[in-house]
């Protein structure tokens, strides 16, 4: 049986991981290398490298960052932000990348997930979704792009269905009005999507103790949760993450 | 020296790094002479079967790497390198949904049968996610004994010892293997592995069964996860490149039987 996966998100600028991380008994705190076998070691199943800066005069520094990790870590991980075409993908994949994730541009052009999944495979390409609940709505949320700052009247669930038609292998689904807060993840979003489409849902935002891994997982029916802070500042580890999930039965890899 | 054969469909790096870690020599090369030199070949896995089997013919690289295995040199195939292994396979192939199919792709048919599709369906109905992608665990055969119930390749031509392998442009198939051992030994691939670790695993399409099966694991199928044949020859399924220590540990077992041999 296929495990429930826990992966830390890392967000990296210029080739360095940005937000404040606060682990003790790494020499450098700031090397998204260094922090991804510091998961490794605790257990996590992937990790994923989100590049908030994305324009492209550092792509190449991410591309960089790609290699090493292709060189350096024995488990699988991910490259999100600012893909704008194949050609940006083909850069990551043959750098040695397994996944990369897609999110304003394949709005734009949801071609772009066809084309990069037919060239790939479907095991490549994450659909990332950021949404926000639409106020009023009961069981509604809209799509947001451009680091959630720009809406775009799309339904969440639709495009997600959308996205696993055209061949994406995994909706990264971020709960916008969750994001930060610590409450857990919105379950009902999750929920939402996860039984809209047959490929897997990541659950991320707003993970804020420890019984909410379970609980996407649980109520929220993901397939892999997600988190960033809590594991960035030595709240929780991976570990403690992992042995409380199977405590509630999940099947997780320790 | 180790050679991981480059068949020219992506990054070598991971397996590479990998076995380099595992104290092993490699040379990543799509020389079929260097090939031939070699103490030991890894066959990775990248891309689809049809489109490395031609790349590998084109190269010269097939008849080299199954020389190897019939001399007896250590050899592992990882994923799709593991599907080389077998006679046909149908990824890639004009109608990848028939494993009967006469337009299936020609593998090096050290191992009998088709490389067939994962099933999206399991025998009571339920719905799985294929590709099969993440971290699931390999449980481990002690001989050839409760194997059945695998995937089989459906084609009536599958396993037989004619036919297949001659369509692969080879006079005969490898002579069969003994079933593993008598029951007891498990293969030394899983040196120090217990039964039931977990492994990375990405792929959509699964191997069919026989008496070389030393590891299965099951999704929407039970399937193939390690074959063996003869006494150094091997087939994962999973990445060990990809699968942390477990991973890691397989690969130092490796390196430790192309050292022992």
């Amino acid at each position: 049986m296929l495990a429930k996966r826990v992966i830390p998100c890392m967000d990296v600028k210029d080739g360095r991981v940005v937000k404040g991380v606060n682990f003790v008994n790494l020499r450098d705190a700031g090397d998204p290398i260094e922090l991804a076998q510091r998961y490794d070691e605790e257990r996590a199943d992937e990790v994923i490298f989100l590049d908030i800066t994305a324009t492209s005069d550092d792509r190449a520094t991410t591309v960089d960052l790609a290699s090493r990790a292709s060189e350096q870590l024995h488990l699988p991980y991910c490259v999100g932000g600012g893909f704008r075409s194949v050609a940006d993908i083909r850069a990551m994949i043959a750098a040695g990348a397994d996944k990369v994730s897609v999110n304003s541009a394949a709005v734009a052009d949801p071609s772009l997930i066809t084309s990069a999944a037919a060239a790939f495979g479907s095991q490549a390409i994450l659909c990332a979704i950021d949404a926000k609940h639409v106020a009023g709505a009961g069981d509604k949320w809209e799509v947001y792009v451009h680091g959630g700052r720009k809406a775009t009247g799309i339904d969440a669930v639709e495009w997600a269905q959308e996205a696993a038609r055209r061949g994406a292998g995994e909706i990264l689904l971020t709960s916008m009005d969750r994001d930060g807060s610590r409450d857990g993840f919105d379950c009902a979003l999750t929920r939402a999507v996860a039984r809209a489409v047959d490929i897997p849902v990541i659950a991320s935002g707003g993970v804020g103790k420890l019984e909410h891994f379970a609980q996407g997982v649980i109520e929220g029916e993901a397939d892999a949760v997600l988190a960033a802070s809590v594991f960035h500042f030595g709240e929780l580890t991976v570990r403690q993450v992992k042995e409380h999930m199977r405590a509630q039965g999940i099947p997780v890899r320790l | 020296m180790i050679a991981i054969v480059d068949y020219h469909k992506g990054n070598l790096k991971s397996v590479e790094r990998g076995l380099a870690a595992a104290g092993g020599d490699v040379l990543v090369t799509d020389d079929a002479a260097a090939i031939a030199h070699a103490d030991a070949v890894v066959l990775p896995g990248v891309g689809a079967f049809a489109d490395a089997a031609a790349t590998m013919q084109a190269l010269g690289q097939a008849g080299v790497v199954r020389e190897r295995i019939a001399a007896g040199v250590p050899f592992l195939g990882i994923c799709l390198g593991m599907h080389l292994m077998f006679e046909e396979g149908v990824e890639g192939a004009p109608q990848e949904d028939d494993e009967a199919s006469t337009h299936n792709a020609c593998g090096l048919a050290v191992l009998p049968g088709v490389v067939a599709k994962m099933p999206k369906v399991d025998q009571k109905g339920l719905s799985y996610k294929v590709p099969h992608v993440g971290w699931n665990t390999v449980q481990l055969q002690s001989g050839s004994e409760g194997i059945g119930g695998l995937h089989q390749a459906s084609s009536a031509r599958a396993g037989q010892s004619c036919g297949l392998s001659e369509r692969a442009g080879l006079s005969e198939r490898l002579e069969a293997v003994e079933p593993l051992a008598d029951g007891q030994k498990s293969s030394p691939l899983f040196d120090g592995i217990p039964s039931g670790t977990y492994f990375y695993f990405t792929h959509g399409f699964v191997a069919p069964s026989g008496p070389f099966v030393v590891g299965e694991t099951t999704h929407s199928v039970t399937f193939p996860s390690a074959v063996q044949y003869g006494d150094v020859a091997f087939g994962v399924q999973f990445h060990p490149e990809k699968s942390s220590d477990a991973g890691a540990r397989l690969l130092r077992n490796f390196v430790s039987i192309v050292k022992g041999a």
